[in-house]
């Protein structure tokens, strides 16, 4: 007998907690519904009907991020309507604005040499900066769509580019409203939210101002949450494509919440900062300095060799040349003066691993306990 | 902090007090508006600024500047009057309520008022507030530490936790704010005067064996060392004669900059191991180039006390080392010899030492990070402290009182002054400052000033003024805010140019050594 909180979905049944919705359960059993408005931690819309589904004695499909599973539902998540409707789906937001990674205006029957000439534009700055890394793009593929069944629509707004850090394109957005929630519901830094009506309908901060002048403080949670390239890091735009550059998880730099961060690399630099949004504590979300902060470690200024002052000016030396000077001088002094005239300040800055070894130098080598660092400052 | 990050957003009321938490700390910040605003969580906010965070307080208590100590000794005076107090966890996992209910006894609302300029029944609504939640959380920062009572007021901090039982429960707890990466690691691992790693006391004649004994020495020095605050009056009196400092920038950070120019330039020797020329590297004898966080292995330990991985993602410039290899370097040329593989090998050697941490290895914490104290590789780590009993078994609640901060207003320097930072720089701006856009944003000091003090003082928006202390001009534009209070003006402490810290007293917190940064007298003019 199937238990009360159980459901069936595609013919396996599952068990789910209240208030669980069809969404919450395929997904932590791995069935793949696609969405493209949901946002995991934030209120469902059920804006893009992509994710809807099948169950059974309803009258129409569900959007399944928004409907709570009931007991002994029947589901089924990939039925040849199911299908139809996510392509129409696709189909009108494809010519719903600028979506020009080339999907709009081929055929499904041409797709190889579709993608060749792809690959052949891609040097084409006029590409969308977020080709091959778009949620609309994979699942036109996924579902062999292209966006030439309607006619598309012109963009009413313009770009914004009157911030350093976040380009807005209001002719790639799907208006899907991930950016409203990721602004409202995750940062809750309450900067933007839907404007206009009906066809008019375009995010908007503060009364239609541009980010700079609103309530907006560049935590780019918007440009993670955003699936399309409507919302990109500025700089990073036309730095590197997706699969040109190494993600790699390391801890951010700045305060002390320690959010876990990708650092994207290309050709040894580092051209863009993402949230991790699969590891606590910051579950994807950072603030405007560990997403644009990062300038500083290929900035030409960084000191790339020892220094020794000779007569008030700075010299190059080799390490040899330092560090010898260097254990000399400490050698002179708490030979002359005493190990406790001697001073440590290790670093709030710098890895557990240096700190350990700054102290341990303090107190093994030099034999000083005058070790502090500028917890205090 | 005493609980996790995530565990905020189980409090029932949050009480935030000297944290500028959406512009210090903006990823906690969010956790605190999502607990108000999608959770029903309440908070208290007490703070002299008109800050961000104060838009979602149900509560904004507005206390005159170093008045700490008072407006928590009335809420607790409140708590106890009202009966409201936690008396059964009092009972069981605390000692020294006496002292404290006879000490809290003249606080009352209208005596705290005339010291913090908190209305009475503000402080009378906020004690209940505070006091009727099941799980009330305590988050602080440095508006509670960076003054001449700052131990005091985190002592009473924690006194109002213990009160209400606010101790060793999820959204529960008394939580600093850290301000710098890997404050919370460089402590942890003995970057203190008095402590190895894992708050091994020094003066511990067993724990001093023990480390003398992994580390292949005879002997280690048996009494704790200097604090920074207390090397630099030192450099100046000549006793003392060497720096190694360590990518730290004490000339923009410090208390009374031009006293500390002043230190750092009578002594023999200063080496400085940095990512770039800082305002201190320039006064070096030797500087050694190390790489930063994107260019080596090993971990930070954030405010939760989480040991979480960093990763080398890219090269380091041109000859620049590790600076944990440095060191080794140094070592073995003075005698020493000290060579490790890796970071992981330190790690290792970490875990052996350092009880806290023994559970801790690389692999543990490959994808997320584990809260100390990990005492075993079984261990799941300890997100929340003093669940069973405190560190010392019972928590001990002290009877403070209140003083007065080291400097006050007079007729020559009208206003108080205090410090803090922007969300668009970062501390002394090494790293902040050379990405463009945070310095379009945020590229110049100013001074913050409320509507009415600027008309008091005839100063317009923009106008360029010299701020003087009793050490010290500085020039800033004016910048007119709402977040200012009457009385007191706001400088960000980022800027070498405008340095704040040319203003601020160094007079310190006795037990910690902190400087007063949030309190000192200045005057302000326009600038001929």
């Amino acid at each position: 007998m199937p238990s009360e909180n159980s459901v069936l979905i595609n013919g396996n049944r599952f068990s789910y907690k209240p208030g669980d919705t069809i969404l919450e359960v395929a997904h932590r059993n791995s069935i793949d519904i696609p969405t493209l408005c949901y946002l995991k931690g934030t209120s469902p819309t059920g804006a893009c009907r992509m994710c809807v589904v099948e169950v059974k004695g309803a009258r129409s499909l569900v959007a399944s991020c928004s409907a709570p599973v009931a007991p002994n539902m029947v589901v089924q998540t990939e039925t040849p309507q199911v299908i139809e409707a996510r392509r129409m789906v696709l189909q009108l937001l494809l010519s719903s604005g600028n979506h020009n990674c080339a999907v709009s205006g081929s055929t499904a029957n041409n797709w190889t040499e579709f993608q060749l000439s792809v690959i052949k534009a891609e040097e084409n700055t006029e590409l969308c900066p977020v080709w091959g890394d778009c949620r609309l793009q994979d699942l036109a593929f996924r579902y062999q769509v292209t966006g030439e069944r309607f006619e598309p629509t012109e963009t009413a707004y313009e770009m914004e580019t009157a911030n350093p850090f976040i380009l807005r394109d209001f002719s790639r957005c799907i208006q899907c409203g991930r950016c409203v929630q990721a602004c409202n519901e995750v940062q809750v830094n309450q900067a933007i939210h839907f404007g206009y009506r009906g066809a008019a309908t375009k995010i908007i901060a503060a009364g239609d101002r541009p980010y700079i002048n609103s309530d907006c403080v560049f935590c780019g949670e918007c440009v993670q949450a955003c699936p399309v390239g409507a919302l990109v890091e500025k700089d990073a735009r036309y730095e590197a494509r997706p699969w040109e550059t190494q993600k790699v998880r390391t801890t951010c730099t700045y305060c002390g919440v320690g959010c876990q961060i990708y650092l994207h690399v290309k050709n040894n630099r580092v051209v863009k900062a993402s949230g991790a949004e699969e590891a606590a504590p910051n579950f994807g979300s950072l603030c405007v300095k560990g997403r644009f902060g990062f300038d500083f470690i290929d900035s030409p200024d960084r000191l790339k060799t020892p220094l020794i002052k000779d007569n008030g000016t700075f010299r190059e030396a080799s390490w040899d040349e330092a560090l010898d000077l260097v254990a000399r001088k400490l050698g002179e002094i708490k030979a002359e003066h005493g190990a406790d005239t001697i001073g440590f300040l290790t670093s709030a800055r710098i890895s557990n691993e240096e700190n350990y070894i700054a102290q341990k130098f303090a107190r093994a080598v030099v034999q000083t306990n005058n070790v502090d660092h500028c917890a205090r400052l | 902090m005493t609980n996790t990050i995530a565990d905020i957003e189980e409090a029932d009321v949050i009480l935030i007090t000297g944290s500028n938490t959406t512009e210090n700390h903006p990823v906690i910040s969010s956790g605190v508006k999502r607990a108000v605003t999608q959770k029903g969580t309440q908070l208290i906010v007490v703070d002299p600024r008109r800050i961000r965070i104060t838009r979602y307080a149900d509560k904004w208590l507005r206390q005159n500047l170093g008045t700490d100590v008072a407006w928590i000794n009335g809420l607790m005076h409140v708590i106890i009057k009202e009966g409201l107090h936690d008396k059964q966890f009092i009972e069981e996992r605390t000692e020294g309520y006496d002292e404290l209910e006879k000490m809290v006894d003249k606080f009352t609302p209208d005596f705290v008022e005339q010291i913090t300029g908190i209305p009475a029944q503000e402080l009378i609504d906020a004690a209940r507030l505070y006091a009727g939640a099941e799980r009330g959380c305590i988050l602080y920062c440095m508006g509670i530490t960076q003054h001449t009572t700052g131990t005091d007021n985190v002592k009473s901090l924690a006194n109002l936790a213990m009160l209400c039982g606010n101790m060793g429960i999820a959204g529960g707890g008394v939580n600093p704010l850290r301000g710098q990466n890997n404050v919370q690691g460089a402590c942890d691992m003995g970057g203190l005067p008095d402590v190895y790693s894992g708050y091994q006391k020094i003066i511990d004649e067993a724990a001093r064996h023990r480390m003398a004994e992994a580390w292949g020495v005879e002997t280690l020095p048996d009494q704790p060392g200097m604090k920074v605050t207390h090397m630099m009056p030192a450099a100046h009196d000549g006793t003392f004669k060497a720096l190694y400092i360590i990518g730290e920038n004490p000339l923009v950070s410090d208390p009374d900059v031009n006293h500390a120019e002043k230190c750092l330039d009578n002594l023999e020797f200063m080496v400085v191991q940095d990512i770039f020329l800082t305002e201190t590297a320039q006064r070096a004898d030797v500087v050694l180039p190390s790489a930063c966080y994107a260019e080596k292995d090993g971990t930070f330990t954030n405010s939760e006390r989480r040991v979480q991985r960093v990763r080398k993602a890219v090269e380091p410039p041109g000859e620049a080392w590790d600076d944990w290899k440095i060191l080794c370097e140094i070592a073995t040329r003075m005698g020493y010899a000290m060579a490790y593989d890796s970071s992981q090998q330190i790690m290792e050697e970490i875990s052996k030492v350092t009880p806290s941490y023994a559970g801790i290895n690389y692999e543990r914490i490959a994808h997320e990070g584990l809260h100390w104290p990990c005492p075993t590789t079984e261990h799941p780590g300890t997100p929340i402290l003093h669940g069973a009993q405190f560190t010392r078994g019972k928590g001990l609640f002290h009877a403070i009182d209140f003083i007065e901060p080291a400097e006050k207003t007079d007729a020559e320097y009208p206003l108080y002054l205090t410090t803090g930072r922007l969300l668009y720089q970062y501390h002394t701006g090494t790293m902040s400052m050379r990405t463009g856009g945070l310095n379009q944003i945020a590229p110049e000091a100013f001074v913050e000033i409320s509507a009415p003090d600027a008309r008091k003082f005839e100063l317009e928006e923009g106008t360029l003024v010299n701020i003087a202390s009793r050490r010290g001009t500085i020039q800033a534009r004016i910048k007119i805010s709402r977040k200012a209070v009457d009385g007191t003006v706001f400088i960000p402490f980022h800027f070498a140019s405008a340095a704040a810290n040319r203003l601020t007293n160094a007079a310190l917190d006795p037990i910690s050594g902190i400087p007063e940064y949030k309190v000192c007298a200045v005057k302000v003019s326009k600038a001929a």
